[in-house]
């Protein structure tokens, strides 16, 4: 229980009332509306929220077991994560082997490294010895066609799901002083971002007109982008008791952050279009796969890290 | 062996991920023949995984006896799957194909199900071979049985021919309506018939 430092409980007891009050509106719009048509937003809605009942205790579960928690959880996530987007690919019989070596080599290299802390190697792994390895390998196989689009298909795969979004969990192995133990800091990326997410949904649901992407995301509307950045920032600023940030330097993380996920949601919609499908999984109910749920940390993650790395880290 | 089925499907749903659809049709605990394309290894237990437990119950894999006979595997064939063991045709000396129908037709008897995988061999998942003949003898031994059938994708992915590590994909089963033997059909139409139902449901 060494891991439960008051700001982080309660950071999760507003987590735990936001769910509360989440569920009842959704009971009330569940009694209260009858038209047909808007039958299926609230069903999806009421669906969404289950999920994330069962999502925050999970991530709240790990965060007390540790950093092997986080690290256990993360690691998962990657594989998942990782699974939706292979299964898009073109790939060949003559890729089994590289993508065992992603799945079960790297991926696990990966989050060991974040576990011995050792940040030169962590920070390497993925953008230089596998952008080197998977096509190698894939020359190794013997298979030349549409070569090209194999290997930097899947290069881009593993940068995504798996560095990419190790870098939340790689907040642990960061040293602030004067701070304590940065556990608050991954519940606080975590927190804003996936806020930024909700807000957004729900102030597209509530004022959305003017669609920001239609091509892309017919459900990204300038109302929605506005509203639940603006928000989000709000709500990341008035947490900053729980980061070494001051109020206004956590309000410009915060924008940062939510930024980030927003282009994170934008950029992986596009694959979504581009391979023909709604989303990456059936995974989160309501939600759809890992990777729609996690699309904005992906991008928000590593930004940052290395914003608390060079500010804060001495 | 309760225990242990339902470790195994559960383990199988994991490992290829599978997201199973009944389209026009629906799980139905009568006697029916589920046939599907085979591409790996993995093909049958996550098609009876997938099928929901009290019909899994009472659904037997027709698998090949030269592949299935020995040690392990054959206990776990047997005493899990409760697999209907049956000659290929290239095995020596070469087996009565009457005969495999017959030890079909026994071990459905009057409520159990089976799992069949008409081509017969692992194909490489770009087509769907022509079907073999059993299937057709089979509806003519019972005329009124209904035939379900279930598209498999990705598996082949997972575990190609050939390879003994699996690489996680997420998998796909879509059953499809029921078909019977019509009355006046050749075995040729039949088959072919049957071959274009399975093939209908990759795209859907």
């Amino acid at each position: 229980m060494k891991n439960l430092d008051p700001q982080l409980v309660w950071a999760f007891a507003g987590v735990l009332g936001l769910l509360a009050v989440s569920s009842l509106i959704g009971l009330v719009l569940k009694t209260a509306i009858k038209k047909p048509e808007a039958q299926a937003t609230i069903s999806n809605l009421n669906a969404r929220i289950g999920a994330w009942w069962i999502m925050s205790a999970i991530f709240a579960l790990t965060l007390v077991i540790g950093p092997v928690g986080s690290l256990v959880l993360f690691g998962l996530m990657s594989l998942l994560a990782l699974r939706e987007y292979v299964t898009l690919l073109p790939t060949r019989r003559a890729d089994h082997r590289t993508l065992f070596w992603a799945f079960f080599i790297f991926t696990p290299l990966q989050y060991c490294l974040i576990g011995i802390q050792w940040y030169g190697m962590f920070a390497i792994l993925i953008p230089v010895y596998a952008f080197l390895f998977v096509p190698t390998r894939m020359a190794i196989a013997g298979d030349t066609g549409a070569f090209l689009e194999r290997a930097s298909t899947l290069q881009w795969g593993l940068m995504i799901c798996i560095y990419c979004l190790s870098y939340t969990p790689a907040l642990l192995m960061l040293k602030i002083p004067n701070y304590g133990r940065p556990a608050k800091l991954m519940l606080y990326l975590v927190l804003v971002d996936q806020l930024s997410d909700v807000l957004q949904y729900v102030w597209g649901k509530l004022l959305g007109r003017h669609k920001i992407a239609p091509v892309i995301s017919p459900n990204k509307t300038w109302e929605g982008f506005v509203g639940g950045i603006a928000t989000a920032t709000a709500i990341g600023a008035a947490l900053w008791w729980m980061t070494p940030f001051s109020p206004a330097v956590a309000a410009a993380v915060s924008l940062t952050i939510t930024c980030m996920g927003f282009a994170g949601g934008l950029t992986m919609s596009a694959i979504k279009r581009d391979r023909g499908v709604k989303d990456y999984g059936t995974l989160i109910k309501g939600h759809g796969g890992i990777l729609d749920r996690m699309d904005s940390m992906c991008f928000a993650a590593p930004v940052f890290f290395h914003i608390v790395r060079y500010f804060y880290v001495r | 062996m309760n225990i242990l089925a339902g470790l195994i499907a559960g383990a199988a749903r994991l490992i290829s991920g599978v997201n199973v659809r009944w389209i026009d049709s629906e799980p139905d605990p009568r006697q029916t023949v589920y046939f599907a394309n085979h591409t790996s290894h993995l093909d049958f237990v996550v098609l009876w995984s997938s099928l929901p437990a009290a019909i899994r119950a009472r659904a037997r894999p027709v698998a090949a006896q030269d592949y299935w006979e020995r040690g392990l595997r054959r206990a776990v064939a047997v005493n899990v799957f409760h697999a209907v063991l049956v000659a290929r045709r290239q095995a020596q000396p070469a087996p009565d194909p009457r005969e495999a129908i017959d030890h079909m037709v026994e071990a459905m008897g009057s409520d159990n199900s089976l799992i069949l995988f008409p081509e017969g061999t692992r194909g490489t998942g770009e087509e769907v071979a022509a079907f073999k003949s059993g299937l057709y003898y089979l509806c003519q031994r019972k005329p009124e049985l209904r035939l379900v059938p279930g598209y498999l994708s990705n598996l082949n992915r997972i575990l190609p021919k050939g390879e003994f590590l699996p690489v996680p994909f997420i998998s796909r089963l879509t059953f499809g309506p029921p078909i019977t033997l019509k009355a006046d059909e050749s075995k040729a139409e039949f088959l072919e018939r049957a071959r274009e139902t399975l093939c209908r449901l990759r795209n859907l």
